[in-house]
């Protein structure tokens, strides 16, 4: 059976007509957008900052700019997408701000594919996550994470924790689709090797 | 096929982002090397778990004081554009011009 083309222009959807009554000085349009985004913008920015006043400010800042910016957003990209990468270059300003003496960009390219390699493998035990508390688990996951190159933790965080595309975090990026590819792959492996102390599973443990 | 060749392709597999063939030779790997058949369990675990816990939460009291804040700020920024008509009005002339 042949397809349909889509010949007739979509309808815009219901994002599209927020950010157009936003654009038009709609404060209340602007307010579903902030609300409908603005745990992950946090989410983000504590991930890159790693400080929570920094984060704070990231969130304001973030749509602060994205509104007085509404006139520029050409709505090729998802509104979404537009934003994280505010949210982003915000996040790293701060990082750089507090860290002066460290060199911080998303361009680094840690050495060779060695430092990914996998050096410990060991099985972990089955949900592993269940041995902890909730609590305990966040302090795992935050402390783990924050040991990760800025590149590697922004593009893991993107792709993994919020779930954009291979693509979307590319733009949201201004990295090539090659490079978030590698930095995932790498922060993936490093993160599961420092994760391995506390889930692997211990002696005596049932394996199936 | 050797480990290193698997570990490049370890994300296009967990992605389900990869063409039947290229798919095929890894789980034939899989099936024999088992620190691979680990490394990609535990790599997906690393994931889903991550994916599973919001390590970082907006607790509901900042939540409700950070969009006060920005949607204060969008006002003021509104009202000083419309205070200052002639930067709207350059703004009119400059899209009328296009």
């Amino acid at each position: 059976m042949e397809t349909i083309e889509k010949n007739v222009a979509e309808a815009p959807s219901e994002e599209t007509l927020l950010v157009n009554a936003a654009r038009g000085g709609d404060i209340g349009a602007f307010e579903k957008l902030v609300k409908r985004y603005d745990r992950n913008v946090f989410r983000i920015a504590q991930h890159i900052t790693q400080n929570r006043e920094d984060a704070e400010d990231v969130v304001q800042d973030a749509f602060l700019k994205a509104y007085q910016n509404l006139g520029q957003f050409q709505g090729q990209s998802k509104f979404y997408t537009w934003l994280v990468r505010i949210a982003v270059n915000e996040a790293l300003m701060r990082l750089r701000r507090r860290r002066p003496e460290r060199m911080i960009s998303l361009d680094e390219d840690v050495k060779t594919e060695e430092d990914s390699m996998p050096r410990e493998v060991a099985d972990w035990s089955p949900n592993p996550e269940q041995q902890y508390s909730q609590g305990e688990l966040k302090e795992i996951l935050g402390k783990t994470i924050q040991g990760l190159p800025t590149g590697f933790r922004t593009v893991f965080v993107l792709r993994d924790v919020e779930g954009l595309s291979t693509e979307e975090t590319a733009a949201a990026l201004e990295l090539s689709v090659p490079a978030v590819k590698s930095r995932l792959l790498r922060a993936r492996l490093q993160l599961r090797e420092r994760l391995n102390k506390y889930f692997k599973r211990r002696d005596g443990e049932f394996r199936p | 096929m050797k480990c290193s060749d698997f570990l490049k392709e370890l994300s296009d597999y967990l992605d389900n982002t990869m063409d039947a063939k290229t798919k095929a030779d890894l789980e034939e790997h899989l099936q024999w090397c088992h620190n691979c058949y680990v490394v990609c369990n535990t790599t997906k675990s690393t994931i889903e778990i991550y994916r599973g816990t919001e390590v970082y939460e907006l607790p509901d009291e900042l939540r409700g004081r950070l969009q006060s804040a920005i949607l204060s700020k969008c006002e003021c920024h509104s009202k000083s554009k419309t205070e200052a008509p002639e930067t709207k009005e350059a703004a009119a002339n400059t899209k009328n011009s296009k």
